[in-house]
């Protein structure tokens, strides 16, 4: 980085070069007892079961050996299905959830068997800053012992061909196997809207994660 | 401290970068060399569970640049005092832990939920996994929660959790912590970590303690021991901010460009 000029400015930072002007604080892990704090009741619902067009995706978190990770916390972050987020940062305004009791935000505990389930709706798809749109996904932070920052990962859909073969975080991806971790499998004679999403922490088809 | 009037300066006056299409979005520069390497093999759990790949850098797009806003519904007043919700009070050192949430720009990050656990006084967490052969507390459940102020201040009574032995390695001890999560505004200032106690002799042997590669930023998880707060005859007082990552670039364009 380039010496910036010696004029005092107001609000110019004062780490000459860096961005950064205070030192933020380190992850840890989440540890083994995130049970007695983290869960909520309503946490695996997005939206209320049984509200009209909800989903169900379902997965189990898996260590290298491909046994199930049972102290694990799953988080998911979405758009509504308008393609709209109740935030203050989206430059299209703040949207007012389109179905009553969204919350775009989901959390579920791992059971014995790994297994997590959120209730939610269908994301929309997203414009993207540089042109291009987004496929609808979720945005999913996996936390667990053994874990000393978080990992994130994104749910895709697999009806969803067109759009995905089109989004810019997936083409970015360049082995198809590898791209295909982060799309959510059907569930063989589920009920409709039911989804799979298995997330490998390590090994022989790893989830991808990303850098946040 | 400067980094107050900075905040004060910048609060609420959020400056974005312009990208193409309309969109403008904050931006939030990914921190390098603060955080532990996923995998750390002196703990040994990574080894199981860290990802092998490297990871794959994710833009600042719509879903990351926003996030949850949980607000005063999940909260009472009451969940910030695990010393007063049982029928007695909890054996061990009442310890008030106070603080600021901010974000590297300085800015406090207001209204934004803490959720803290930690074990009792005898290093034991109320988890029916954990066997250490200490006694359980029945006036402690070791859970506490919060909203932090307008100005990003947060405040916990509770009492000072013991050290406990885990099996990583042959005599293996935490150090006394307490387990820290926290959102602030996006999905990128997610935040789950621990705050230790000042003066730790556990702290060398530790391996999640010393995952955190440079000295600097491991004596960023340590509260600081606060006479001022400290209440007579009742709590002993520790201080502890915590910094989540800020707009910085989009600041510092912004600035240069004006």
């Amino acid at each position: 980085m380039g010496h910036r000029a010696a004029r005092p400015r107001r609000g110019r930072l004062r780490d000459g070069g860096g961005h950064l002007t205070l030192p933020i604080t380190p992850s840890q892990t989440v540890g083994p007892f995130l049970a007695i704090c983290l869960p909520w009741p309503d946490g695996p619902f997005v939206v209320p079961e049984g509200t009209p067009g909800a989903i169900a995706i379902t997965g189990r978190v898996l260590d290298v050996a491909g046994d199930p990770v049972p102290d694990a916390l799953v988080e998911t972050w979405q758009a509504d299905e308008r393609s709209g987020f109740d935030h203050p940062d989206d430059p299209r305004g703040a949207a007012t959830p389109a179905t009553a009791g969204f919350r775009g935000f989901g959390r579920c505990p791992t059971d014995a068997a790994g297994e997590y389930r959120i209730v939610t709706l269908r994301p929309g798809p997203l414009p993207c800053p540089a042109g291009g749109t987004e496929a609808p996904h979720l945005d999913v932070s996996v936390f667990a012992r053994g874990l000393l920052d978080r990992v994130v990962t994104r749910i895709y859909f697999p009806d969803e061909t067109e759009a995905n073969a089109a989004d810019p975080v997936l083409a970015a991806i360049a082995e198809p196997a590898r791209r295909q971790t982060l799309v959510a499998g059907a569930v063989p004679g589920g009920p409709p809207g039911t989804f799979r999403f298995d997330i490998r922490l390590r090994g022989e088809r790893e989830t991808v994660f990303f850098d946040v | 401290m400067t980094a107050d009037t900075h905040g004060a300066a910048n609060h609420g006056a959020a400056r974005y970068d312009a990208g193409g299409d309309g969109l403008a979005l904050p931006r939030y520069p990914r921190p390098v060399g603060v955080h532990p390497p996923l995998d750390s093999p002196e703990y040994r759990s990574t080894q199981l569970r860290a990802p092998r790949q490297p990871l794959v850098p994710l833009p600042h797009w719509l879903t990351e640049v926003t996030g949850p806003l949980l607000g005063a519904e999940r909260v009472t007043a009451a969940d910030a005092d695990l010393t007063t919700r049982h029928a007695g009070e909890p054996i061990g050192e009442r310890i008030i832990v106070t603080g600021r949430v901010l974000d590297s720009d300085g800015r406090p990050v207001p209204d934004t939920l803490i959720e803290i656990w930690q074990a009792n006084a005898a290093g034991r967490y109320a988890h029916q996994v954990d066997d250490h052969l200490a006694p359980l507390d029945p006036n402690f459940d070791g859970a506490g929660r919060c909203l932090t102020d307008s100005q990003g201040r947060y405040r916990f009574v509770t009492i000072k959790p013991g050290a406990y032995p885990w099996r990583n390695h042959l005599n293996a001890w935490r150090p006394a912590h307490i387990h820290f999560s926290l959102f602030g505004r996006a999905f990128t200032q997610r935040l789950v970590t621990q705050m230790y106690f000042p003066g730790d002799s556990l702290f060398a042997q530790d391996p999640i303690f010393s995952s955190v590669p440079d000295p600097k930023a491991r004596e960023r998880m340590i509260a600081r021991f606060d006479l001022d707060l400290t209440v007579p005859d009742w709590a002993l007082g520790f201080e502890w901010d915590i910094v989540l990552r800020g707009r910085g670039a989009a600041v510092f364009e912004t600035e240069e460009d004006t």
